[in-house]
């Protein structure tokens, strides 16, 4: 039998992140696709959190190895609850998020509520 | 005499910085290749006949931001004075291999990929020392790229006024209608940085955003 060629894809909840602090988070999402893997946060990163993941992406980046991630989030939607408009800081409500090794995850389409998006199984 | 000539003009020095009210920071960002470089050059030559930095064809061609004080703006009767910063394009991923197969060799393409990858840190840092953002998008190409995500959400998390460019509407191809229906609750003007193609509604923008 032929080993089943794949690449592992990981389904994050909310509530697995909402308990790392946003360096916890950053590391974690680094060292997952470092590895090799694909995922998907249901509630994706606050857009300070994605500034810091593309910073720390950029200091891994090696010739011939890690050249960096694909990440696909949706604009994310101010917040025009009550609740929102109270808190004087703009509250952004952060959507779905696909993040993966740039080698192996390419988007194909995107707009304002659909990501498509084609892994390769080959590097 | 002398002594007190120069107490006098440290004294007035000493005065403008602590009450000449700091020049908004404004930062040129976007995708590698938009033509934020050939934005800046045409705002910086506009109004102080300078230049900014180099640019080409070739991405990831500025890979440290440059700021130029003190750039002062007059459209439609009212003035605004802005620090512009050019910065290195934004990007989630950088493969020195790109940059051979546009005929770099391959210690240059190397280097040009490390160089390009501190450029991205350093644009990041920027952003929290600005007072607003002019994004630049290539027209032509997809809008619903991370980077102009990340760059718009950082700015509305901050309360900061965001500028969108759809630029090089001289190719037949652009299409700044898709970048509006992406972002809507952005202003955004349409131009050609190369050609200069409606950069005085851009400056009146400009001057409403920012001033
Ligand atoms: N047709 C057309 N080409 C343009 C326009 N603006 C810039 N370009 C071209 O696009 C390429 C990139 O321009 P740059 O100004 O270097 O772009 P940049 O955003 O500063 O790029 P990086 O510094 O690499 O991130 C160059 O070949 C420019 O001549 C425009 O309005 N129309
Ligand atoms: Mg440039």
């Amino acid at each position: 039998m032929i080993p089943m060629q794949g690449f592992q894809m990981d389904l994050v909840s909310e509530h697995r992140l909402s308990t790392m602090s946003p360096v916890e988070k950053v590391r974690f999402i680094i060292d997952e696709v470092k590895s090799g893997k694909i995922l998907v946060l249901e509630k994706g990163l606050s857009p300070e959190e994605e500034a810091h993941l593309i910073e720390m992406t950029m200091t891994l980046i090696e010739p011939d190895g890690f050249s960096g991630i694909e990440m696909e989030s949706y604009p994310s939607e101010v917040d025009t609850s009550f609740i929102g408009k109270i808190l004087k800081k703009n509250a952004l409500k952060s959507r779905l998020t696909v993040i993966g090794p740039a080698d192996q995850l390419k988007t194909l389409k995107k707009d304002r509520d659909m990501i498509s998006a084609l892994i390769s199984t080959t590097k | 005499m002398g002594v007190i000539r120069a107490f006098k003009r440290n004294f007035s020095d000493l005065f403008k910085k602590l009450f000449k009210k700091q020049n908004a920071r404004i930062g040129i960002y976007g995708p590698p290749n938009a033509g934020k470089t050939t934005l800046a050059n045409r705002i910086v030559r506009d109004w102080t006949g300078d230049a900014m930095g180099s640019v080409s064809h070739i991405a990831h061609e500025t890979r440290r931001a440059r700021r130029r004080e003190g750039v002062t703006i007059n459209t439609n009767g009212s003035s605004i004075t802005l620090d512009i910063i050019d910065t290195p394009g934004l990007a989630t991923k950088i493969d020195f291999h790109e940059f051979m197969e546009q005929g770099m060799d391959e210690a240059e393409s190397k280097r040009r990929a490390k160089e390009a990858t501190e450029g991205v840190i350093e644009a990041v840092k920027w952003l929290e020392n600005l007072d607003g953002v002019i994004l630049v998008m290539d027209a032509t190409e997809d809008p619903f790229t991370q980077v102009n995500v990340t760059v718009i959400g950082n700015m509305e998390a901050r309360s900061l006024p965001l500028l969108i460019v759809a630029n090089k509407v001289d190719l037949a191809e652009a299409s700044p209608s898709t970048i509006r229906d992406a972002f809507p609750q952005h202003p955004m003007v349409s131009i050609s940085a190369l050609e200069g193609k409606n950069i005085e509604t851009f400056y009146e923008e400009l001057a409403k955003r920012f001033g």
